[in-house]
Order: structure tokens, then C-alpha cells, then sequence
């Protein structure tokens, strides 16, 4: 038994810590490059909501199904979970964006009902509706691969909008622009 | 007048640094070089000048000078003394000013109190830490100046942020700061070791006491602030795996595989580049830290001004500090001998376990603090929460702790597990019904392992001392015994929290009355309050547990002025076995107010096992130096003695 990274045998093993390094800087130098959000177009856009139905997620509120989304209303679909931060940062847009009369309707991914009860508690609670996504399930049917992420969908249950990350104070006039063209 | 004072001597304290590492270097490559003798007096001087820049600071806040930007903009007079005070070191650039006044005091104490080393080797160490602290100094004065003056001076100030106003503030960062940057101090040590290739016992011994103070503050640090959190975020949760937490726990689980280490390193003369590496990841960590939170690339909780130019010029910082090093272990690692040889079921095959899995769990948290980034390059944003933390940290942390539970008991070199076997039977049943209640009491899996493996670690983190006279026990030995038992007690906690705490969250009228856990808590009112400067309305609650006497407890929806924010002021009531914790909310349309209710049962033995922890490192560190100052003052007397024989 030798000591781990043991030395002699294999030089270029010492070489691996700033191998990683420099993996870690080109990273973060990447980040730092691009701060600002980009719009990545997801490849379900104008594709009409998979067919699923969640149960509820929050006492006293219904879940959300497919049907839901097809009675000729646009909605927001707000994809998001009480544990995560960007979150619980994006909720005073989602409380104007429902000021402003749009119907949010939030899927909460792998969450429990007694967290996401403190996490609307304290951060207000913007849905008409929450289906409970414990398997990440419709999360994965709609294109989103993280928390928070939105969908506009038309009245007929066709994504035509996806944001991905927190929608920021400054994105809320593009996010009513994007629902009122899903309405016309 | 104060603020230019301030502004000179950070100046001077960054040209010494500048003389520090010129001097520092000379002597190491030129030695016999009489500049040499200069580095410790200048390192000592420069640690003076900048706790002097730092002070004058401090008193700006204090007197609330509003011709000093930085105090504009972050205090306001009418605010308690005690979070002007504060507030000195809650915003980025003080904040900054505490880092480089931590290495340069942390650098003034080693030039003045270390002399175990070669001398060439502590040149070298001085001159790498004068060689980091010149480049924080330089990030300081062109990109983050604490004493920019605004002309004209404003009228008021702008206030600090609420959640900041709370005694834990004034405590909480500059002991995690004195903890993350006291690291530099191992940083420092290793680079020098490298540099003269001086990787030894005597290494490891000199760099210990100093590693295990800053570990000492770093625990407390962030014991002190998962508990701050808990109570003033009000959000009844002691850990959020935030980028801000991480930045802390990463450094703390390098520095605690480097004690580890470093302890093979000096008893056992083995371990040697693996304890270099861990040197230099640590503060590398806290620097990684720094930068993850300061540049804004990650969304955090803890809100710092986030300006990109100053996140590039940290990430410079990091690729010619972290870089460097990385590179000279690259290098010079080959040319350091392997050091002893030892079988896996010994003392040492213990600590490389700990070692490893620490390593892993380290791995681990900075993988997902990191995760949202690498996602963003691929093109999809993501927020990693506990639902990869909690199991994948697990996966590491729990079998360390089993290894815990045995490799204290095993000797160095050699050892049989056939000899330890009998002493782990009381442990064992322990565990084993420990964890067969929790199965029948149909807990989940990890609160569930957590206990079972907490009960096995009450006993057996005691079992170095069975069978030994425990006035000879020596206090190192008693400091591993009282940290490995905090270790214990705080899983416990942890595990007791998520597998035991009852929550309500009900809308009730005055009169009313809730149950929770045990508890009866009844609302008896609503009153509005006057503070300082803020208002608030704050519930009178009355709550007993299973029928005892009442107690009164008072949470607070408080609206502060300057400047103008909410916050919820959690109130607690704290039992040998628990903690009941009240939360108030929002009033609503129907005039009920609403409550938030927690039983927490045993969520305070968290903090008490950290502290424990904390305290192990401090009686280790106590035993250490008097026995280093004891050894000391006998071979002088040794050496006086021959001195006067040889005359």
C-alpha cells in the first residue's frame, strides 16, 4: 500500500490538478464573458404541450393536466422548485406578471408539499395551478432540462415561447410582449 | 483626514509586501543575501499597517463619515452603533480590506513566532504569502478602493440591508475570513516547502498549529452562520446548499483532510505530496470561493455589488496564484520521495480513507456549485439544489464516518482489525438498533443511516480513551476525542431535523389555538412595535409543550426605513429537546394572520456538535503549542547549559 497519487511511478499524474485548473478557468472565463441571458430556441417550440397529467401540488390547489392548457387561454407555465434559488429570486416578476392578468401555472419539480408551502408562504404564490412533477417527468416531455424555466403556451396547448433561467425585473415587458403575440 | 490616513497606509502596507517578496526572494536564491534578514521585520511591519488601514475604516463607519463613498452607501446615522461598526466589513470592499488585513496579520504572526523551520524555507514562505497579499493590495487600491471619497458628501446614507442588521453579523464574517484567509497561511508554507524542497515532518509540524487555528475559526464560522441563517432567513432551514455556503464548506473539508494529513505527515514522516496538494487546494478553495461569489456568475442569497471588471480581475488573481502553485506541484512533486510505507489496516489507512472521501465530498460540492455554469455553456440554465447535494455528499460523508468509527483505535504502520474487534461490539449493537428503530419507525433511508451511524460514532468516538488513565491522556489525543464526538452529536442533529421536525402553516384569529408537535400555541395577539429604525407587528404567542408551563414568544414582521425592506424576525423557544420555532406572516383579506409553525426535535445539537467540533480543534491546538513552547524553552536551557560547561 502506497500513498495516493503515489509519485514515482507516473509524473504526469502531477500535471492532472492544473489540467483541471485550467479546465476550471476557461469555465468561469466563459461565464464571465457571457453574462447576459441568451434565448436559446427549444426545439418544441410551435409543437403543441405532450399529452400528461400532474396531481396536486400545494393543499388546496388543483394539479395541472394538458387539458388545462387547451381552453383558448394563454398561459404562462413556470417550471420551478421550492429548493431552488434563482427561484425564489424570479418570484416578485412572476407576482407582476400575474398583476398584470396573466394565469401562471407552475410545475413543481421533485419538491415536497410541506417545503413548497413555506417556499409560497414567503415568496407568494402567483399559480392558479400546480401539478407535482416528482419524476421530473413533464419537465423532461417539454424541452426543460432545469430550474426555473417558462413557457408561453396559446390557447390551443402550443409552446411558442421558452425561457430559460430566472425571468429578470427587466424581462417582464418582453415576457407580456411574448404572451400577447401567443394571444392574437 | 481619516480616510486619507486609511487610503497611506494600505499604500505602504502593499509596498512592504512589494519589499517582502523582493527581499524574501533574493534570500531564498541568493543565499546569505543580507536583504534576507529584512523579510520578517517588514512582514511584520506590514501586518501592522494594514490592521491600521482596516481600523481607520472602522472608525469611519462608526462615525458615519458621508464624505467616504463606500460609508454612503452602505450605513446611515441613525442605525445602532453596533451595525455601523459592522457594517464596516458587510459590504465588498470592506469586506476585501478584511481579507488582505487577515493575511497580512496572519504572515506578521508566523515571521514573528516560527522558528522550526530551515530558515531558507520560511524566506520562501514569506515571500509567497507577501507575493498573494500584493495582488489582493493591488485588487484593493485599483479596483475596489474602500476610502474613495464622494465630493460633495452626501446628507444621509443609503443604510445597510436589513438582513444584515443582526448581532450575528458583527461576528459571523470576520470569524469565517480570519478562518478561509488564515489558510493563506498553509498556501504559503506549502509553496515554500516545494520551492526549497524542505517536504517533511518538520513541514507538516510547523504548518499545523496554523492550519488548525484557522480550521478553528472556519468551524465556528460556519456553524455560527447556518445558524444565523436559520433563524434570520426565517426560512426554518439550517443549510441551502448556496453558492455563498459552499464557498465556506469547500475550504473547511480541504483544511480538514490537510489537518488529517498533515498529522501522517509529522508522525509518520508519509503522505508528503498529498499533503502539499491539500496545502495548496485549501486556500485555493477560498479563493475559488471569493470569486465564484463576488463576480455574480452564480445567483446566490447573499447579494454582493457584482461588477464584471472586478470578477475578471480576481480570476486573474486565481490563475497566477492558483495556477502557479498548481504548476510548481507539478514540477517539483516528482522530486519529493514517496516518505514511509504502510499497511491499509493502519492509523495511516484510516486518514487516507478520511482523506479521500473528504476529498470526494469536496469534489462533490464543487461539481454542483459549479453545474450551473457548465450547463450555461452547453446552453441550458439550471439550478442544482439538495436533491444532488444531500445523497451525492452522503455517498462520501457516511462511509467516512463508519471508517471514523475504527481507525482512531488502530496503530501506525501495522495493525490487525481482529485486535480492534472486540471494542467495536458496543458500537456495533448500537448502531445496529439505533438504525432497526428507525427502520420500524418507518424513517427514509439516509435520516434513517444517519441515526444508526451517529449511535454507532456516541460510543466509539470515546473508545481512544478506554482503558487509559485519563489524567495522562494527552490534550491533542482529548481534542480528537471531542471533535469526532461533535461529529457525532451534529449528525445526530441533522439526521434528528429531517427526520422528526412537524410543521404547520394555519391562518388564525387572535384566541385561536394551533397544535404542533406536542406543542399548544395560541395567538393571543397582534400589536404594532417601534425599533430603532424600524416598525413592526409582532405577534404575542403563548405556547406549551405537552401541557407544561406557558411560554411567551414574539415573532416579528418587521418594516425597515433605511433602506426601505421586509423582513420576518423568526421567534424560538428552546427546549433540551428541541426547538420550537414561530414564524408571522402576512394578514390576510379575512383579518386572520398567518403563522408558521415548526417543531424542530434536537435541531439545536447542529450547532452544538459544530461547536464541539470547534472546541476538539481548539484543545488539540492548545496541547500543540505548549508542548512546541515547552520543547523550545528546554533545548535553550540546553544550549545554555553547554555553553557555559564549554567555557
Amino acid at each position: 500500500m502506497t500513498e495516493p497519487g503515489s509519485t514515482r511511478s507516473s509524473p504526469w499524474m502531477m500535471w492532472l490538478p492544473a489540467l483541471i485548473f485550467v479546465g476550471f478557468l476557461g469555465l468561469v472565463a466563459y461565464g464571465l464573458r457571457n453574462p447576459a441571458e441568451r434565448e436559446v430556441r427549444s426545439a418544441l417550440i410551435g409543437k403543441p404541450v405532450p399529452e400528461f397529467a400532474l396531481p396536486p401540488a400545494a393543499e388546496g390547489q388543483p394539479g395541472l393536466s394538458r387539458a388545462d392548457l387547451v381552453d383558448g387561454k394563454v398561459r404562462l407555465l413556470n417550471v420551478f422548485a421550492s429548493w431552488c434559488v434563482p427561484c425564489a429570486v424570479e418570484a416578485p416578476q412572476l407576482a407582476r406578471l400575474k398583476a398584470e392578468g396573466v394565469d401562471v401555472v407552475g410545475v413543481a419539480i421533485r419538491d415536497r408539499p410541506e417545503e413548497l408551502a413555506v417556499f409560497l408562504a414567503r415568496n407568494g404564490n402567483p399559480y392558479s395551478r400546480i401539478g407535482a412533477d416528482n419524476l421530473s417527468k413533464v419537465q423532461f416531455a417539454l424541452g426543460s432540462s432545469g430550474v426555473p424555466e417558462s413557457f408561453v403556451i396559446d390557447g390551443k396547448g402550443v409552446i411558442r415561447y421558452q425561457h430559460i433561467g430566472e425571468i429578470r425585473a427587466e424581462q417582464v415587458p418582453m415576457i407580456l410582449a411574448k404572451i400577447a403575440e401567443a394571444g392574437q | 483626514m481619516i480616510a486619507n490616513f486609511g487610503l497611506a497606509a494600505l499604500w505602504f502596507a502593499a509596498a512592504l509586501a512589494a519589499l517582502q517578496l523582493f527581499a524574501g526572494g533574493l534570500g531564498v536564491y541568493r543565499p546569505g543575501n543580507p536583504l534576507g534578514a529584512l523579510v520578517r521585520p517588514v512582514a511584520m511591519v506590514q501586518g501592522g499597517l494594514v490592521a491600521l488601514s482596516f481600523a481607520a475604516l472602522i472608525w469611519l463607519f462608526c462615525v458615519t463619515d458621508l464624505s467616504v463613498l463606500l460609508v454612503a452607501k452602505n450605513s446611515h446615522s441613525a442605525k445602532p452603533l453596533l451595525f455601523k461598526f459592522a457594517g464596516a466589513w458587510g459590504n465588498h470592499e470592506g469586506s476585501m480590506l478584511l481579507w488582505v488585513t487577515v493575511m497580512g496579520l496572519a504572515g506578521a504572526f508566523v515571521a514573528l513566532a516560527e522558528r522550526r523551520l530551515p530558515e531558507r524555507t520560511m524566506l520562501a514562505t514569506l515571500a509567497s504569502q507577501a507575493f498573494v497579499s500584493l495582488g489582493f493590495y493591488a485588487f484593493l487600491l485599483f479596483a475596489s478602493n474602500p476610502f474613495t471619497r464622494l465630493n460633495p458628501a452626501a446628507s444621509e446614507g443609503q443604510g445597510l440591508n436589513p438582513m444584515l442588521q443582526d448581532p450575528g453579523l458583527a461576528f459571523h464574517p470576520p470569524t469565517l475570513y480570519v478562518g478561509y484567509v488564515g489558510l493563506s497561511i498553509a498556501f504559503s508554507f506549502a509553496v515554500g516547502a516545494m520551492l526549497t524542497r524542505e517536504v517533511g515532518p518538520l513541514f507538516a509540524k510547523a504548518m499545523r498549529p496554523w492550519v488548525l487555528g484557522a480550521w478553528i475559526f472556519l468551524t465556528v464560522g460556519i456553524t455560527a452562520g447556518s445558524y444565523w441563517a436559520y433563524y434570520e432567513l426565517g426560512w426554518g432551514g439550517w443549510w441551502f446548499w448556496d453558492p455563498v455556503e459552499n464557498a465556506s464548506l469547500m475550504p473547511w473539508l480541504a483544511a480538514t483532510a490537510l489537518l488529517h494529513s498533515a498529522s501522517v505527515l509529522a508522525a509518520r514522516n508519509a503522505l508528503r505530496t498529498w499533503t502539499v496538494m491539500l496545502g495548496v487546494v485549501a486556500f485555493s478553495m477560498s479563493m475559488i470561493g471569493t470569486f465564484l461569489v463576488r463576480s455574480g456568475i452564480l445567483t446566490s442569497v447573499h447579494a454582493f455589488a457584482v461588477d464584471p471588471t472586478r470578477g475578471a480581475f480576481i480570476l486573474a488573481l486565481l490563475a497566477i496564484y492558483i495556477g502557479g502553485a498548481l504548476n510548481l506541484f507539478a514540477v517539483r512533486a516528482s522530486t519529493i520521495s514517496e516518505g514511509e510505507r504502510f499497511a491499509l489496516t493502519s492509523r495511516e489507512g484510516g486518514l487516507v480513507v478520511n482523506n479521500l472521501m473528504l476529498s470526494g465530498a469536496l469534489g462533490i460540492v464543487l461539481v454542483g456549485t459549479l453545474y450551473p455554469l457548465l450547463a450555461e455553456a452547453m446552453g441550458t440554465k439550471v439550478s442544482v439544489g439538495p436533491p444532488y447535494f444531500n445523497p451525492m455528499t452522503a455517498l462520501f460523508v457516511l462511509p467516512m464516518l463508519l471508517v471514523l468509527a475504527v481507525g482512531p483505535l488502530l496503530r501506525w504502520r501495522r495493525d490487525r482489525v481482529a485486535r480492534v474487534r472486540p471494542m467495536l461490539l458496543a458500537p456495533a449493537l448500537a448502531g445496529l438498533a439505533a438504525g432497526l428503530m428507525a427502520t420500524i419507525a418507518g424513517l427514509k433511508l439516509l435520516p434513517a443511516a444517519g441515526i444508526a451511524l451517529s449511535a454507532v460514532l456516541v460510543i466509539a468516538s470515546l473508545l481512544p480513551l478506554h482503558g487509559r488513565n485519563l489524567r495522562t491522556v494527552k490534550l491533542p489525543v482529548w481534542g480528537m476525542v471531542v471533535a469526532h464526538f461533535g461529529v457525532a452529536i451534529a449528525l445526530f442533529g441533522m439526521a434528528s431535523d429531517s427526520a422528526f421536525t412537524r410543521e404547520r402553516l394555519v391562518a388564525v384569529n387572535p384566541g385561536q389555538t394551533v397544535a404542533v408537535g406536542g406543542w399548544q400555541v395560541t395567538l393571543k395577539q397582534v400589536e404594532p412595535l417601534a425599533g430603532p429604525n424600524w416598525t413592526a407587528l409582532q405577534a404575542d404567542l403563548t405556547a406549551s409543550y405537552l401541557g407544561g408551563s406557558e411560554i411567551a414568544l414574539h415573532p416579528q414582521a418587521r418594516s425597515f426605513w433605511a433602506p426601505p425592506q421586509q423582513t420576518s424576525e423568526s421567534a424560538l423557544a428552546t427546549r433540551w429537546n428541541g426547538q420550537l420555532y414561530a414564524v408571522l406572516g402576512d394578514r390576510s383579506e379575512d383579518g386572520r394572520w398567518q403563522l408558521r409553525l415548526w417543531w424542530k426535535p434536537f435541531v439545536t445539537l447542529i450547532w452544538l456538535g459544530g461547536l464541539l467540533i470547534a472546541l476538539g480543534g481548539v484543545l488539540a491546538l492548545v496541547g500543540r503549542v505548549m508542548s512546541d513552547l515547552r520543547r523550545s524553552s528546554a533545548e535553550r536551557k540546553i544550549a545554555y547549559r553547554r555553553m557555559r560547561q564549554g567555557r
